[in-house]
């Protein structure tokens, strides 16, 4: 079970530079986000607060969709499924 | 005074005036900050020279330009001068404030006032903000505008684009209003009508403004964008005699427009340019579509975040339902006193004819959300009949036909006085 995440410009430089990875053995959304932190620890209080949970500014899309709409943090992943990951604050009026 | 850095509206990490919008550190907003020092350090007589001031902002162009003081340009108005700014692609702003008093006295209120924002060049306030986005897009050295719209902002960066010879490229839901097409695509820009939602169209750009060197006015650009906001509100109190009104109620998409007419109300009591600086800020009551109410939501329940929705409303430019600015929407709404209320359809529709039938200003469903909102905060007995009421009309409603099809009949007859007198006398007043 492989899930590539996408990675933010913005979060790029605490990701080793990296504008994707892949992440191998997760079945939630949650453990494809542990496994991005276990490889870029600096992720983790980028875009997580202490207990766990996301900041209020990020948003997380799986498969174009925000997970708020799906199960959060505990949806479901596919194999070869894309996980995006993108600053809540844009757009609007 | 003058425009001094970015900075995270969460953290306060501070950035350089770059066409940045996340805080790298927690992802929060970044907004501009200023240095105003020159005009708040007391003078030789221990007095803020708030004439001057006022002078000064009185002797500017008849557009938003007058305000160049308060707003992000490292360079000062665009144009060859100060002076000739107003000449310089499409000036926004100076829309009429019109005392509304058959308006007032439906809704049983003693004064009501309109801003109708419906007078901008390509008719919604939109044009408030591209200018200020483009021109510090300019300043920035990019070539080509963009954005993510659900129509009005469309309008407005296509026209600002073909004013100032820039390439745009504009995205929009592709089930958009007809009317909101063809005034985009009119001016030649690139439209992009994507398959989904605003929202879609948002996560869509927000990852394109990655891969492309474009200034997208509200993402990369947003910090700046938003600023133009204020100069809603310096109208509004300038236009009251340098006075604030003691409720406004706005609209509500990203909550961007709502926080920043009472940020500008707050920069200019800090600075001592309003009468009676020590009185509160304006109630701030927010407008949503039932349809499309995130925000109105989170507050009736006593949230502190706004849970997204899929839209469902007549209401298209209102239609976001992931506001980015909705946190900061829930907590200026509590602070002021106000409240953010949501309206249906069809007493959007009602809102729409009373205004219409009231004022002679057609606006489009969003402005139909906000009187149909100012009627229900009256209903409902939230507002003191002397409260001095402005009620924020942000575009025009020849954009949103559809809303008003088959609102009223049209008698059709005969050329003749015969049949005029039979058909039409009796039913109208003489």
């Amino acid at each position: 079970m492989t899930v590539v995440v996408k990675i933010p410009t913005q979060l790029r430089a605490a990701a080793g530079g990296e504008a994707e990875t892949q992440i191998d053995g997760a079945a939630t959304v949650r453990e494809v986000l542990d496994g991005l932190f276990d490889r870029h620890a600096e992720l983790r209080v980028r875009i997580a607060d202490d207990d766990g949970a996301l900041r209020r500014f990020v948003n997380v899309y799986l498969a174009g969709e925000d997970i708020r709409f799906l199960d959060g943090l505990a949806t479901p992943v596919a194999d070869g499924a894309e996980l995006t990951i993108l600053p809540a604050v844009a757009g609007g009026c | 005074m003058a425009v001094s850095h970015l900075q995270c509206k969460e953290c306060r990490t501070e950035y350089p005036l770059e066409a940045l919008y996340v805080c790298e550190r927690c992802f929060g907003p970044l907004e501009v900050a200023y240095d105003h020092s020159g005009w708040i350090t007391t003078s030789a007589g221990g007095t803020r020279d708030v004439g001057e001031l006022r002078r000064r902002i009185q002797g500017g162009p008849q557009n938003i330009w007058r305000y160049a003081d308060f707003l992000p340009l490292a360079g000062g108005p665009p144009g060859p001068s100060g002076r000739l700014a107003s000449r310089v692609g499409l000036p926004a702003g100076c829309t009429p404030l019109i005392r509304a008093d058959r308006l007032a006295a439906q809704l049983g209120l003693r004064e009501v006032w309109v801003k109708n924002d419906a007078a901008n060049p390509t008719h919604s306030f939109k044009d408030r903000v591209v200018s200020v986005a483009v021109a510090r897009a300019r300043e920035l050295g990019f070539q080509t505008i963009a954005c993510a719209s659900t129509g009005n902002l469309a309008n407005s960066v296509a026209a600002h684009g073909a004013a100032l010879g820039m390439d745009s490229y504009v995205f929009i839901p592709a089930d958009l209003e007809e009317q909101k097409v063809l005034a985009t695509g009119v001016y030649g820009t690139k439209l992009v009508g994507v398959k989904g939602s605003y929202d879609d169209v948002n996560r869509l750009c927000t990852e394109l403004c990655a891969e492309r060197d474009w200034a997208f006015v509200n993402i990369n650009l947003r910090p700046y964008y938003a600023e133009g906001s204020k100069t809603l509100a310096f109208e509004i109190a300038e236009q009251l005699g340098w006075e604030l009104p003691d409720r406004c109620v706005v609209p509500i998409a990203s909550g961007s427009l709502f926080t920043k007419i009472a940020a500008g109300f707050r920069e200019w009591t800090e600075l001592g340019l309003i009468e009676n600086p020590s009185r509160p800020l304006p109630r701030m009551n927010g407008a949503q579509a039932e349809g499309c109410s995130p925000v109105a939501s989170a507050f009736a329940e006593g949230h502190d975040v706004c849970r997204p929705v899929k839209p469902d409303t007549i209401a298209k430019s209102l239609a976001i339902g992931n506001p980015a600015d909705g946190p900061y929407a829930l907590e200026l709404a509590r602070d002021t006193g106000g409240s953010i209320d949501a309206v249906s359809d069809e007493e959007i529709r009602a809102g729409i004819a009373l205004l219409a039938r009231t004022t002679g200003i057609f606006t489009e469903t969003a402005g139909g959300v906000t009187t149909a909102v100012l009627a229900k905060l009256a209903a409902r007995g939230d507002i003191d009949p002397d409260e001095r009421v402005v009620l924020v009309i942000t575009g025009e409603g020849l954009k949103t036909l559809d809303a008003v099809r088959g609102s009223f009949e049209t008698s059709t007859i005969e050329p003749t006085l015969a049949a005029f007198e039979s058909e039409v006398a009796d039913t109208v007043n003489v």
